[in-house]
Order: structure tokens, then C-alpha cells, then sequence
């Protein structure tokens, strides 16, 4: 009788990565579902577009590198990525910004660093801020929620949106409009009070801004049942979320002209629940321990709301991420968990000598 | 209750325990053959003490200890020892090693043997010495001598006693079902183990809580006792030595320590059974109890096992299909090895053998990247971070390596058991300690032969110094002649040279009365040979056999030869002498 020589152990729970992608996948559904009840059919566009151009590009690399490809198309991982990318994009954006977005994404960003596992920054994030800078006017218009359409306009229908996208037709009047952040980025002068009264997009909102909120508690839902089902832990979303409220919190200023917006406001706008279930806990290019995880989760918050605050750009969680991707290997060398039969955490560069 | 504590990390994988424990202990046939592995413990291999051929009975002793960290080997069945050789054993590495084998006579016939009944008026340290006698090693998987653990020359004393009943590892039932048929011996044995550590005062019995019959069956046995049962929620791998001491004690182990150096001493329950036999009935451990289970075998159940009986055995009796069979593990399935023969014998440490079905034990998936989702830290019992071990291990960085104390692994398994990837993350970290300890081996050798070469290199130029000086001073003092000789009168100096060199021949000569003397004193030394050479002769010229007269015949003729030597030399030195005083008369 002869058997086979195979490593311990020999149970295996039954995860594996590509269900772990799927399941990602799955909980993007409620924040697509938001935003095309709100903006239209423009985000499913972007992000078929982006799956079909990433597939390929990733399916070209693999080919290139002479690696099996049909094993590593099915870590659905590209998927991911492109999902995330469609999601962030504007609506109704032209075909060759999502196909430049994902080639970016994919190519240069991923593959160019060794594929899955390897890639030192976001690649959904990277393609993000190649298009953001390149293409400024493209990435900045965005579409005006379901409830603030003018009497008798509506969204592009399908047809309509593929027209828009493939062709550059330009939408109807009154289809484009400011999001909240853009909203409160230049109304400077104004209390917040007045910015409240005067512009429907809060006037008109729940809480935070019109479409907007809903959009943020799609991702909010999925991200939950990520949190659940043990994908990631909480570490990452819920430091850069509560990182937001506390500088929201402090620099609030009594709703002054100065304040850079309320705490719901922040929490509930831009990408803010989409960055924080679904990007900064992308686990390749995050801090690795849970306490690296808080650390790096409070930078990506703290960073998003000084850029929206006092920089450049209404939102800025691809920035903050990728700048928090720079900071990740920093953070990991001081945060070490503390080892059974340790009196205390190491550092990752310790060598012999100066234990 | 007692209070517990909870471990960082672990993994739930399903249980299957319930297969195996359908029957009781059950035994197997006597096996036609044997095969007693030399080296079933941690420590030096046991040395044979047996002949091929001889015959032995039950619970002889086959092979002795030796060193300090070594246990003997007995005799498992009566019958012949028919080879000691090298044959393959269960090991990962499925490699031979040195052997008994005995063919069985069937009659199972016992050596003479004798316990002590009340062992509590006995000697601690005779008691050790029948553990150390009986060849007890730790049955729960390491191997590890047990007399040595219970021997006095621990730093502080020993305050608690931990029995590890956990059994933590899916599918295993051994120490289960032992608990629950023999609970009243496995306490006695645990009363032996107090006694001899100086009644601890604390003494633990530490069980998951899915042994729920286990733990009822022990519980009547301790009663005042001043044994506490004690049970937690089931969590692999709580049964890990160091996570039981955290569990009950809610004290780590330092790294680096044994429990020995916190007071504590920990050993396996199946292990306090052996020990029971060993000291009351005077049994030397030749027999375990051992789980047979998995779905490619028709029986499932515990078997009490003889030491040395070849898997195969049990396979044959356990409605064994090997087509479905998809592979076969000696151990758990999260910390046991893969046989790749069934020939392998059970030792001391084999506490199960599970032959799964494909199903049950799917071919493991090709790995894919490493996403670094952190499931594995999760699961870590040690808070270790294993996809950073991995990283570094890949890139044999082994300071980084080091740093994140890879050492303080406990190869458990928890974190390959979650990896989504199905990354064979304790191999990784197997392979990198290896190279580790590779690599410190021989830096101990480098800075040897390095120290070595300095060493040789200083030398040489201290050498190399001396001489320099050596020469400096002697052409100083040529100078310095050349100097004195120049303002000297040289006709003087010559005769003075010849003077200087007769008084020192002179010197050297020994007076004739001295070379008498030293002459004579030889020749009494040859005599005293001489004599004792006839007089040895003479001795054993009664008993010894004619070789050694010859022998004896010719060492007296050679002193008698010296002797003569030593007489003719003296001879000539005093008619010398005599012509020379003769001549001086003249």
C-alpha cells in the first residue's frame, strides 16, 4: 500500500479566495442598486465596461507571463476591482475614461507588480486618480439625484445613457448638477444654515444629501454584511469612519461660514461609506495587524476630511488611500501584536542585536 | 466552576468525534510481527540489549536508555526477536530508522512482573525510576521522557500539576474513551504523579466541554481528592501545552521556558493511565490506546494498540477500502502526518490513524495568492501574524522572520485550516526554522574557525616578533663584543677561549666513581626483574594455560639477558679503570 506524502494540516475550512470575491461582489449590490435608482443607468455602464476591459487586460498580462489563465481569472479579483472602479466613476462618464481607467488599473497598477497579492497600492484607487487628474472635467460631472430633476426631465433611458457614453451626446439640461461636497466646496461666504436652506440637495434631505445618503447606506448595508460574515475585520472601516466624525466634531465651528460641514454630512457623502467597507479594506495593499489596521483606518479618515476640508478637491478618499497605501509598511514595522509568552511587541525590523 | 481564560485566535473545524466512539476499547488480534522503532520519543534512540533469535516474553526488556534523555523499549507480546535492522517508521519525512522486530508466539506470555501497591509510602525517587523503567513518554504526541519532567532539579517547586485531557484535534478519541472505562486508574495515576512532585496545590484536570461523558465519568474519582476537573469551551488548539496553561492558569509561558521554570508541570492523561500501570501493576508501557477512524474504514472505534503493531494490522481488521482511502494520516487531521506505507508500526506517540475518504478529506487545491486578508492572524493562538511569517518566509529574510517570532509557532495548523488562498502555511514556516537553525549551526562554526584563524594569525606575529628581538638583541651583543675585542689585546683573549672551553669538557666528564654506581644500581634493578619474572613463572606454572607461560618463559629471559648486559658493562668499566689506575702509578 502506498499513499501520498501531504503536508498538515489536512482539514481545510471551506473559504477560498474566490468565494471571498464573490461575496465582495455581492455586497457591492445594494450601492449599485442606490446609485442607479438616483443617478441612473449611468454606474451599471461603467461598471460592465470596466469588468469586460479588465478581464481582458488581465487575461493579455497572464498570457503574456506565460501563467495558467484560466486558475487566476477565476480569483474573480479583477472583477472586483473593476466593480469598484465603475462604482466610483461618474455616471454617463465616455467609454474611453472607464476603459483607460480599468487598463490602468489593471495593468500598470496591478499586474506590472506581480499580479494579485503583490501590488503596493489600491489599483481600483490608482485608476481612480490617473482618470481624476487627467480628465478633470470628465470626473467631476456628475449626474443630479431622481428627486432634484426638473419638472419633466428624467434620466436617460438605457439606450439614451449607452448613446451618451459611446457618442458623446451631451445629456438634457438639468440631467448634470453639483454633488453635496462640490455644494459646500463652493459656497463659501455662507453659513451653514444658509448653504441648508438655499440648496435643495440638503434642503430636500434626509439627513445628509439628497440620493447621496441613500447611496452611502447601500454601501453601509454591504459592508455589514461583509463585517458579518468575516471577510475583514472592523478595525479599518470603523477608525477611518469614526476618524471622520471626530475631525467633522472638531472643526464643526458652529456651523459657521468657515465649517467645513456637519459630522452626518461627512459620514454620509462622496464615498464615504464606499471607502470605508469596500476600498481601505482591500487587504493587499492595507496595514496587516489590527491595530496597524486602526491606525491606518484613522490616516485614510484623517486625510479625507482635511483634502475635502481645505483641499483642492470636494472628496478624497482615493487620495487618502493611496497616500495611507505609502504609509502601510511604516505603520506595520510599529505594530506587531504582542506574542504569547512576549512582555511585549516587537518591531518588524528588530534584529537579534538590539533585542 | 473554575474560572477560565480565553486564547487568542483558534478554529472551530467539525468535530467528527462521534465515529469513533459508537464502541468501547476494543483489541486487535496479535499481530504475526512487531517492529519496535529504537527512537519513539524526543532524545537519544534506545540501545537493542537482544540478540536475533533470542526469545522474549511479554514486557521484556528489548532495549535499554541511554543518555540522560532516553527510554527503554519492551518487549510488546512474547515471542522471537527475528531482526534488528533498519526499517521504514512513521515519521514526516517517511524515513527508516533502527528496529526489533518480533515474531509473535501467539501465547502472549508475561515476563515476571510486580508493583507497588502503596505507592505512597514509597520513595519518590524510586517511583521515577519505574516510570523511567517502564518507558513512558509523553503519549500525547511529543514523545517527551516523563520521568524527566517529574525529576527533582526544577528551579522552584512545582505548585500546579496540569493533566491535559483537552484532546483538541478533530476526530481523535483516545484519551476520551479511556476516561470514561478507566477513570478510577488514570486518578490513581495521577495521585502517583502528586506524590511524587510533593503534593502540588493545585491540580488540574483540563477537558473540552464536548466530553460531557468524560468529564461525569472522572468526576465521582475526584471528589475530595483535591483534583479539579476542569472544563472549557471546545476551541482548536486549546489542547496545545501552552494555550492549556493560559486556559486554566491564566499565566503565559514565557518564551523560550518550560512549564518546569513557572512551577508547573503538564502532561498527558493518557500518559497518568501508563504511568498507573507502570508503578501499581508493575507494567512497562507496551500497549496505548489508539483511534482508528475515517470514513474509508468500515470500523471506527479505539483499539487498546501493542507498540509496534504495523498500521496494516489495524487497517485489515477495520474493513479498510483503500481506493476510497485519500490518504492516510498518523495523528489528527490538523497536526498529524501523512504515512505513505501502512507497513509503519504504532509507537508510544500514536494516538490515531485516520484514513479519510475524498470526501471527507478533499486533494488539497493548488494555492493562490496570498491576499494577506488577515483570516490567518484571526485564527493565530499565539498572535502571531502569519501572512507577514509567510511573506518573509518566501523571501528567507530571517531576521524579519525572527522578529516577528516565528519560533513561537506551534505548527498547529489553525492558520492553513482558514487560509481562503489554501496556502501550506506551517510548511512554509517548517522550512524557514529549519534554515534558521541551519543558519545559526553554521555561524557558530564560521565564528569558530574565524576565532580559530585570528587566533593563529596573532600567533604568528607574536612569532614572528620574538624572533625579530631575538635576532636584535644578538646582533647588539655581537656589536658589543666586536666593540670590547677592538680595545682588548687579542693574543690574551685567544688563551682565555681555550681555558673557558677545557673547564667546560671537563665539567661534562662524570668521575668513575659515579659511573660505578650508576652501573651497579642498574644491575640491581635487572636483578629484582628477574626475580619476580621466575617467581610469576613459577605462579603460573600451576594454573595458566601454556600461551601464557610462553609469554612469561620469555619476559624472564629477557630480564635475565639485561642483567648480563648490565654485568659485562660494569665488568669493563672497572678493568678500564684499573689499567688507567695502574698506568698512574706507573
Amino acid at each position: 500500500m502506498a499513499f501520498k506524502q501531504i503536508t498538515s494540516p489536512h482539514a481545510h475550512a471551506a473559504q477560498n479566495t474566490t468565494k471571498v470575491m464573490q461575496l465582495v461582489l455581492w455586497a457591492t449590490l445594494p450601492g449599485l442598486a442606490a446609485l442607479c435608482i438616483q443617478f441612473g443607468w449611468g454606474n451599471l455602464i461603467n461598471v460592465v465596461l470596466a469588468v469586460v476591459t479588465s478581464v481582458i487586460c488581465e487575461a493579455a498580462i497572464i498570457k503574456l507571463r506565460k501563467r495558467p489563465m484560466a486558475f487566476y481569472l477565476r480569483d474573480y479579483s479583477a472583477v472586483v476591482t473593476a466593480v469598484l472602479l465603475g462604482l466610483a466613476l461618474p455616471p454617463l462618464a465616455p467609454w474611453w475614461v472607464v476603459v483607460v481607467g480599468s487598463m490602468f488599473s489593471i495593468i500598470i497598477a496591478k499586474q506590472l507588480y506581480g499580479g494579485l497579492g503583490y501590488n503596493p497600492f489600491n489599483p481600483a484607487m490608482v485608476g481612480y486618480v490617473v482618470l481624476l487628474i487627467s480628465f478633470p472635467i470628465q470626473m467631476t460631472t456628475w449626474i443630479t439625484p431622481l428627486a432634484l430633476l426638473p419638472e419633466g426631465v428624467s434620466h436617460p433611458s438605457l439606450v439614451e445613457s449607452l448613446g451618451i457614453v459611446f457618442s458623446g451626446y451631451s445629456p438634457a439640461d438639468g440631467v448634470t448638477g453639483a454633488t453635496p461636497l462640490d455644494s459646500f466646496k463652493h459656497s463659501s461666504g455662507l453659513v451653514v444654515d444658509q448653504i441648508y436652506q438655499s440648496d435643495p440637495l440638503f434642503s430636500q434631505a434626509m439627513f445628509a444629501g439628497v440620493g447621496w445618503e441613500w447611496v452611502n447606506l447601500g454601501f453601509l448595508a454591504g459592508g455589514i454584511v461583509l463585517l458579518a460574515t468575516g471577510i475583514f475585520t472592523w478595525h479599518g472601516p470603523v477608525a477611518m469612519l469614526a476618524a471622520i466624525a471626530v475631525m467633522s466634531v472638531i472643526f464643526w465651528d458652529g456651523g459657521s461660514s468657515q465649517s467645513p460641514g456637519s459630522p452626518l454630512m461627512h459620514l454620509f457623502s462622496g464615498a464615504s461609506m464606499m471607502g470605508a467597507f469596500f476600498i481601505l479594506t482591500d487587504p493587499v495593499s492595507s496595514a496587516v495587524s489590527n491595530r496597524g489596521r486602526l491606525i491606518y483606518g484613522a490616516l485614510i479618515g484623517v486625510l479625507v476630511y482635511i483634502i475635502r476640508a481645505w483641499g483642492n478637491y470636494p472628496d478624497a478618499v482615493a487620495f487618502a488611500v493611496l497616500l495611507a497605501n505609502f504609509a502601510a509598511p511604516f505603520i506595520d514595522n510599529y505594530t506587531l501584536p504582542r506574542t504569547y509568552g512576549h512582555t511585549d511587541r516587537r518591531r518588524a525590523t528588530e534584529r537579534e542585536e538590539d533585542a | 466552576m473554575t474560572k477560565t481564560w480565553v486564547t487568542p485566535g483558534g478554529v472551530h473545524p467539525p468535530e467528527n468525534k462521534h465515529q469513533s466512539l459508537t464502541l468501547p476499547i476494543g483489541a486487535l488480534p496479535i499481530p504475526e510481527k512487531l517492529l519496535v522503532p529504537l527512537n519513539q520519543h524526543i532524545g537519544a534512540p534506545a540501545n537493542a540489549c537482544v540478540k536475533v533469535g533470542q526469545k522474549v516474553l511479554k514486557g521484556q526488556r528489548i532495549a535499554d536508555a541511554t543518555g540522560a534523555v532516553s527510554v527503554p523499549m519492551h518487549a510488546p507480546t512474547s515471542g522471537t526477536i527475528s531482526a534488528i535492522e533498519d526499517r521504514p517508521i512513521a515519521h514526516s519525512s517517511g524515513m527508516s530508522a533502527p528496529c526489533i522486530e518480533i515474531t509473535s508466539d501467539g501465547k502472549d506470555s508475561w515476563i515476571e512482573h510486580e508493583g507497588i501497591a502503596d505507592f505512597e509510602h514509597s520513595n519518590p525517587e524510586v517511583l521515577t525510576k519505574i516510570i523511567a523503567d517502564a518507558g513512558i513518554a509523553g503519549m500525547g504526541g511529543a514523545g517527551f521522557p516523563s520521568a524527566i519532567k517529574l525529576s527533582p532539579g526544577h528551579t522552584r517547586p512545582i505548585d500546579t500539576l496540569i493533566v491535559n485531557a483537552t484532546e483538541c484535534e478533530p476526530y481523535i478519541t483516545a484519551d476520551d474513551s479511556a476516561i470514561r472505562e478507566r477513570a478510577a486508574e488514570i486518578i490513581e495515576g495521577i495521585g502517583i504523579l502528586s506524590h511524587i512532585l510533593g503534593n502540588p496545590s493545585n491540580i488540574l484536570i483540563g477537558i473540552e466541554d464536548n466530553k460531557p461523558e468524560a468529564i461525569a465519568a472522572l468526576q465521582p474519582h475526584v471528589a475530595d481528592s483535591g483534583i479539579s476537573v476542569v472544563s472549557f469551551p471546545t476551541k482548536y488548539p486549546s489542547g496545545g501545552e501552552k494555550q492549556l496553561i493560559y486556559i486554566l492558569t491564566g499565566k503565559e509561558l514565557p518564551s523560550g521556558t518550560l512549564p518546569a521554570d513557572v512551577g508547573m508541570v503538564c502532561i498527558n492523561i493518557g500518559t497518568t493511565y501508563a504511568i498507573k500501570r507502570a508503578v501499581v501493576n508493575g507494567e512497562p508501557l507496551i500497549s496505548r490506546v489508539t483511534t482508528m477512524t475515517g470514513n474509508a474504514c468500515g470500523i471506527n472505534r479505539n483499539y487498546e494498540t501493542l507498540i509496534g503493531t504495523p498500521v496494516s494490522h489495524m487497517l485489515a481488521h477495520s474493513e479498510f477500502n483503500e481506493a476510497a482511502c485519500s490518504r492516510l494520516v498518523m495523528g489528527g487531521p490538523m497536526m498529524g502526518f501523512s504515512l505513505t506505507s501502512a507497513d509503519v508500526p504504532v509507537v508510544k506517540t500514536t494516538n490515531c490513524i485516520l484514513a479519510p475518504t475524498y470526501s471527507e478529506i478533499p486533494e488539497d487545491e493548488p494555492a493562490q495568492a496570498c491576499i494577506r486578508c488577515g483570516m490567518c492572524a484571526e485564527a493565530c493562538p499565539a498572535s502571531l501574524l502569519p501572512q507577514q511569517l509567510f511573506w518573509y518566509s518566501q523571501a528567507e529574510d530571517h531576521d524579519r522572520l525572527e522578529a516577528h517570532n516565528l519560533f513561537d509557532c506551534i505548527e498547529c495548523g489553525a492558520c492553513s485550516y482558514v487560509c481562503p488562498s489554501n496556502i501550506p502555511l506551517v510548511q512554509h514556516y517548517r522550512h524557514s526554522k529549519g534554515e534558521i537553525l541551519k543558519a545559526r549551526e553554521e555561524k557558530v562554526k564560521s565564528d569558530h574557525a574565524r576565532g580559530r584563524f585570528e587566533f593563529h594569525q596573532q600567533r604568528m606575529e607574536q612569532a614572528e616578533k620574538d624572533k625579530e628581538a631575538k635576532r636584535a638583541a644578538r646582533r647588539e651583543a655581537a656589536e658589543k663584543a666586536k666593540a670590547s675585542a677592538a680595545t682588548s689585546t687579542g693574543e690574551g683573549s685567544a688563551a682565555d677561549i681555550i681555558a673557558a672551553a677545557q673547564a667546560r669538557a671537563a665539567a661534562k666528564k662524570v668521575s668513575p666513581e659515579q659511573q660505578k654506581a650508576k652501573f651497579e644500581r642498574s644491575i640491581a634493578g635487572a636483578e629484582m626483574r628477574v626475580q619476580m619474572a621466575t617467581e610469576k613463572l613459577a605462579e603460573a606454572a600451576a594454573e595458566q594455560s601454556d600461551e601464557q607461560k610462553n609469554i612469561l618463559t620469555a619476559a624472564l629471559d629477557g630480564a635475565k639477558q639485561k642483567l648480563e648486559q648490565a654485568q659485562a658493562r660494569l665488568a669493563d668499566h672497572i678493568e678500564q679503570h684499573q689499567e688507567l689506575d695502574s698506568e698512574q702509578v706507573k
